[in-house]
């Protein structure tokens, strides 16, 4: 995928992966089931209002607790396109990429898109654009190795292709 | 320039003569691990791959223990997807429910860790083998599943902070004060991207035990690894297990740190962490009298041998508060036997307390001691995030075993300087 665009779901710093799917839905990995339960420990209202290709911004340490790869796969299930924070939990940033969902780092973003705004980005680039506002900001574009596992839709087809 | 423990690690395993802070970097690996909740993704990923089969069924180990003994039918699936891998690529290091226990505290038990390895699993808290010297870990489903098929990852070579300790702890202080302290300064994020490299004449002064402890919560500062030099105990440790001698490494003189903290144990206080972050780390001066429901001491924190003396040693010949409840759950069937052998089993059953089978249980909140809403408990665990333990309306302070101990006999957070 190389860019995406669509309507901004703000949250703050700290969103652990224990809000973002909690353990008591774990006893399955089926995407659409994950989907069902996103964020609802601190957002009930997220299943019923995101919509595809919608965009969620928010603070440092995104994804921050446990390995779990139900987080990602959950927010990407539920039609995210894209997650823009300041910084990401490390074993969160490498699901991401192994699982395909694309992520992004950028202080200034955070800083300045509001909730409900309209947001496109250029993976490649590393662009960050609020089409509200009319804002560009520049994210952390990703090294080469990492953008070859995103190309290739994760890191099983990464390696098979090997 | 000089590496850190960890960049040796990595640089030896990457058959490399050095790396570099940044650099991307393929590496092999001595251990895959997995449990019942990852290990299920990732076998599913591993139909994928397009050559079949494990690189090496000795170097995986698989360990059902979150919501094991099967807490309901979901979970007995899963349960069955790993037993059933496991069989059909005849992997060495399965553990059955009986001989199994929450998988961290399992893991160097078994000696299956030894200095200078390079170990991932698909759990969070897999950091934990660093008290042995080793650069460990937590990665997802995908990662294990890789690393299951192809022995190899990719790493991207981190910077470290060094805590250099000084000293000696006092009574009922112990290392999960040390870490709720440390976190409290770095804060959830403080080592995010980077090493956590302990070290310093304080290190003799902990005993493996209260290593672990420390390795295991290095993820709540955000780090990659949190990692120990090895010495007598290491060594004395390792042979006890069974371990192979390993390769002991350490840093470079002239290794670079992004940040030195100097930490003098015999100041550090008993700590706990208020809801909802680890990093809201909170001594006694600071404390105000908050009564509590339940006391969980247990998991891959501080469910081992030393931490269930501990408890023993203040819960004797006391009895827990009214309207308490007190669960114990002995890391691995070994500590549960040992317990039971040293009468440890004995002293919480007359306190009060209920003594379960090894599992990961109320930790994430799976079963064995949900909580209801606005309850509050004290526990050993290493998070404290909203709705971790059960309704998101209760609460979870993170705290030692001797602290959790003296909290389920007073009934609120108790201090146990004095017991
Ligand atoms: S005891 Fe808790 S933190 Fe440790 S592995 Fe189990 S669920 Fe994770």
């Amino acid at each position: 995928m190389q860019s995406a665009e669509g309507k901004v779901i703000r949250y703050g710093d700290n969103i652990d992966t224990d809000v973002i799917i909690p353990a008591r839905y774990l006893a399955t990995s089926e995407p659409s089931e994950l989907a069902k339960h996103c964020m609802e420990d601190i957002d009930r209202s997220f299943a019923s209002r995101v919509s595809k290709g919608d965009i969620i911004v928010a603070g440092k340490n995104f994804g921050c607790g446990s390995s779990r790869e139900h987080a990602p796969i959950a927010i990407k299930a539920s039609g995210i396109s894209c997650v823009i924070a300041r910084t990401f939990a490390r074993i969160f940033y490498r699901n991401s990429i192994n699982i395909g969902l694309p992520i992004m780092e950028c202080d200034e973003a955070y800083d300045k898109i509001s909730d409900g705004d309209t947001v496109s980005v250029d993976f490649e680039r590393g662009i960050i654009k609020d089409e509200t506002t009319g804002e560009e900001f520049r994210g952390q574009a990703f090294p080469e190795f990492m953008q070859k596992i995103i190309d290739s839709e994760g890191l099983i087809n990464y390696i098979n292709r090997g | 320039m000089g590496m850190t423990m960890t960049q040796k690690i990595l640089a030896a395993h990457a058959h490399q003569d050095s790396v570099q802070t940044g650099q991307l970097i393929e590496a092999d690996l001595d251990l895959v691990l997995g449990n019942d909740i990852t290990a299920p993704v990732a076998i599913k990923e591993m139909d994928k791959f397009s050559n079949k089969g494990v690189f090496d069924k000795d170097k995986i180990a698989l360990v059902p223990d979150h919501f094991v003994p099967a807490k309901d039918i979901k979970s007995a699936e899963n349960c069955k997807c790993v037993r059933e891998f496991a069989r059909k690529n005849k992997i060495t290091n399965y553990f059955e429910v009986g001989q199994m226990g929450i998988e961290h505290a399992l893991l160097p038990e078994k000696g299956l860790v030894s200095p200078g390895d390079l170990i991932i699993g698909a759990d969070s808290h897999t950091c934990t083998y660093g008290a042995l010297g080793a650069f460990s870990t937590g990665v997802g489903s995908t990662d294990m599943a890789a690393g299951m098929a192809t022995g190899k990852a990719w790493f991207k070579v981190p910077s470290a902070i060094k805590f250099n300790l000084t000293g000696k702890l006092g009574k009922w202080v112990s290392g999960k004060d040390v870490i709720l302290h440390i976190i409290g300064m770095t804060g959830v994020d403080g080592a995010l991207y980077q090493s956590m490299e302990f070290t310093g004449e304080g290190v003799a002064e902990l005993g493996m035990d209260d290593r672990f402890t420390i390795s295991n919560m290095a993820i709540e500062a955000g780090a990659k690894n949190g990692i120990f030099p090895v010495d007598e105990k290491t060594i004395e440790y390792e042979k006890a297990h069974g371990a192979d001698q390993g390769v002991i490494t350490s840093a470079d003189p002239d290794a670079e740190y992004t940040k030195v903290y100097n930490i003098d144990l015999s100041e550090i206080r008993p700590t706990v962490a208020f809801p909802h972050l680890p990093e809201n780390a909170r001594t006694f001066e600071d404390i105000p009298e908050i009564k509590i429901d339940q006391v969980v001491i247990g998991s891959c924190t501080n469910g081992r041998m030393s931490d269930l003396r501990t408890a023993a040693a203040i819960l004797k010949g006391r009895h827990i508060a009214e309207g308490m409840r007190c669960i114990v759950i002995p890391a691995t069937e070994a500590i549960y036997l040992k317990a039971m052998e040293e009468g440890l089993l004995k002293i919480f059953i007359e306190a009060g307390a209920v003594v379960s089978t090894p599992t990961c249980g109320p930790c994430l909140g799976g079963y064995m001691g949900i909580l209801a809403a606005g309850e509050r408990c004290v526990s050993t665990t290493n998070r404290n995030f909203v709705g971790r333990m059960g309704d998101v309306t209760s609460e979870i302070y993170l705290a030692s075993p001797a602290t959790a101990a003296a909290s389920a006999i007073e009934g609120k957070i108790a201090d146990p300087t004095g017991y």
